[in-house]
């Protein structure tokens, strides 16, 4: 094969772009599932709302993707909370949330993405804004800014989260959750209020990431299934709960990705995901900066 | 019931079903009854891990396609290969690869094979939409024989008979594990993990003679879909309907015993049938996964549990 160099950089740079964006897509899993336990898989479907949420501001309105989905937040944030707050009720409290809790999840990924075929039919989606299309030129290679402003979004995603959660009150409570939620109660907070506010949180992160993606591909209703592996095999790489090793993991497998469609061809590109998340699964379950 | 006579009771009921449906001789009464009865089969197999052991597998489609395509390859290389040896063949291949995904993460926690599962279905699709030799993602075409061997008649009173024979053995399998030592092991791994190992109950060999097994049944169950549907592309045949069905359906009916992914699946997929002809078919869809999602809220047991607490 003809491995130019040119061609490699690219990939490469790229693939780093891409992981960025894929941070965007995993931070509200590495939140519910890294921190409270609650595996979301659903996650992708919350996204696709955030991206059909953009479309429509979108062309209906003329509204920037990015401004739509920072619109959008208090919304998410709002079906966060009510989502996890009949996960409380029907599942966590009756300690059922293995079966039927994933279950759960898993019949609102379906529901969802059957509801966004029966309203928007399953021809792709995709919206307008000046920075698709154009690159940045360097010298040695090209910047697209179609991939450049969700890396952008999402490292700010990623520290402003830290930030909270390391510096206020809140964020510190939701660490503790994630540590000790017995000891939490003991200090006479209440934890279950605590996990609503961080799943919130965890639901608002999807519609950015929703934005980003329509943003960087045409979106129809069925790709969401796409993103669960990738996110999950980027959350178990990194460590849950860790956002460093979350962002190092979402990168690596950026590039990975980038360089698979670049050499083998883009379909080959989803499996990569699949092999990245049996390998950390079968050699360091706890990823690489992992608790 | 022992096990002999209610192997020989299904083997009635399927007989009557059979003669009941050649009786009225109508080919759409064969097409539905199709695929009611693949829907048993598929949700006992997934019951078998889900139900008895706890383990979430989200990954049907994966092993119900390995079954279907395995019936291509079969039918490209020996067109003249029988159908029960593709089931076969079929069901081989899809254990294989439910022990393999097993082994890698069963000794993680639950939600990680449930997790390995998903992306296993999108893997093999993959491989699939890759794969030219059984058409990639333009699908392949099976032509099916006009007439059913050994029985007369249309193919498809053939195909419905197959599958009536798969889930008699699906069924005869779940029983026959449920009153069995394996069944009290699954049980014991599915109440508490940690305290069934501490009491020697060998909890990776059974939880991979599960994944086996309800592997194995799904790949049964999809090996006769390529002569059913008789043109099978990568995205009909990894359609998440099945996914959504095969687990709403035990979890409508009941986990706990072989009877629930009957109820559900004879209840969910005659609704959804009847939804489908007389209102629309992307509604039927919805209906398992709006149904699923209100029995695991409200009645966690599913119908069967409801009338075991009544009858107490």
């Amino acid at each position: 094969m003809d491995v130019s160099l040119d061609l490699l950089m690219n990939a490469v740079i790229s693939g780093l772009l891409l992981g960025g964006f894929y941070a965007a897509v995993s931070i509200g899993v590495a939140i519910s599932f890294g921190m409270l336990d609650i595996v979301n898989i659903a996650h992708p479907a919350f996204i696709l709302l955030g991206s059909y949420v953009a479309y429509i501001a979108n062309t209906v309105l003329g509204v920037d993707p990015i401004l739509a989905a920072v619109i959008a937040l208090p919304a998410f944030y709002l079906l966060g909370m009510a989502v996890y707050q009949v996960y409380y009720v029907a599942f966590e409290r009756r300690d059922d949330q293995s079966l039927r809790g994933l279950s759960f999840f898993f019949g609102l990924l379906f529901i969802a993405e059957v509801g966004l075929i029966l309203v928007f039919g399953v021809d792709y989606r995709s919206v307008n804004a000046p920075y698709i299309g154009p690159s940045l030129r360097l010298v040695l290679f090209d910047l697209p800014y179609r991939l450049l402003v969700p890396f952008l979004v999402a490292m700010a995603m990623a520290v402003g989260l830290q930030l909270f959660l390391s510096r206020t009150f809140l964020g510190r409570a939701i660490q503790a959750v994630a540590q000790d939620q017995l000891a939490l109660q003991l200090m006479a907070a209440n934890p279950v209020k605590i996990k609503r506010i961080a799943f919130g949180l965890s639901i608002a992160t999807a519609s950015l990431a929703g934005a980003c993606l329509i943003i960087i591909q045409p979106v129809e209703p069925s790709i969401g299934r796409e993103y669960i592996g990738r996110i999950f095999a980027i959350c178990v790489l990194g460590g849950l709960g860790s956002f460093p090793g979350m962002i190092i993991a979402a990168m690596t497998l950026g590039i990975v990705e980038s360089l698979t469609s670049t050499f083998f061809g883009p379909s080959w590109s989803p499996a990569v995901a699949f092999g990245v998340l049996l390998v950390t699964l079968a050699v360091r379950p706890s990823g690489i900066l992992g608790r | 019931m022992r096990g002999g006579p209610f192997i020989l009771v299904l083997i009635a009921v399927a007989a009557v079903i059979f003669g009941l449906a050649r009786w009225l001789d109508n080919s759409y009464a064969f097409f539905v009854g199709y695929v009611v009865v693949q829907y048993i089969v598929l949700g006992t197999a997934w019951n078998i891990l889900g139900g008895y052991t706890g383990y979430v597998n989200f990954g049907i489609t994966a092993f119900f396609a390995i079954g279907a395509y395995s019936s291509v390859v079969l039918h490209k290389l020996v067109p003249a290969m029988p159908l029960p040896a593709m089931i076969v063949v079929g069901g081989l291949m899809a254990g294989i690869v439910g022990v393999g995904t097993g082994y890698l993460t069963l000794r993680l926690r639950g939600v990680y094979f449930s997790i390995a599962t998903l992306a296993l279905a999108v893997v093999v699709q993959t491989l699939i939409t890759n794969w030219d030799f059984v058409g990639g993602a333009r699908g392949a075409y099976v032509l099916r024989p006009r007439t059913a061997p050994l029985i007369g008649g249309g193919y498809i009173d053939y195909l419905f008979l197959i599958m009536l024979g798969l889930c008699v053995a699906a069924l005869a399998t779940a029983r026959a594990i449920e009153r069995s030592a394996l069944g009290f092991g699954f049980a014991a791994i599915r109440d508490d993990e940690a305290a069934a190992e501490a009491s020697g109950v060998p909890t990776l060999k059974l939880k991979l003679i599960a994944t086996g097994l309800s592997g194995g049944f799904m790949g049964m169950a999809g090996a006769p879909l390529p002569f059913y549907v008789t043109y099978l592309d990568p995205s009909s045949g990894f359609s998440l309907n099945y996914a959504v069905n095969a687990i709403a359906m035990p979890l409508i009916g009941g986990t706990s015993s072989w009877l629930g992914p009957v109820v559900g699946a004879v209840l969910v997929g005659g609704l959804q049938e009847y939804l489908r002809v007389t209102i629309s078919s992307a509604v039927n869809v919805l209906v398992a996964g709006v149904l699923m999602v209100v029995f695991v809220i409200i009645a966690p047991q599913g119908i069967v549990g409801l009338f075991k607490r009544k009858r107490r």
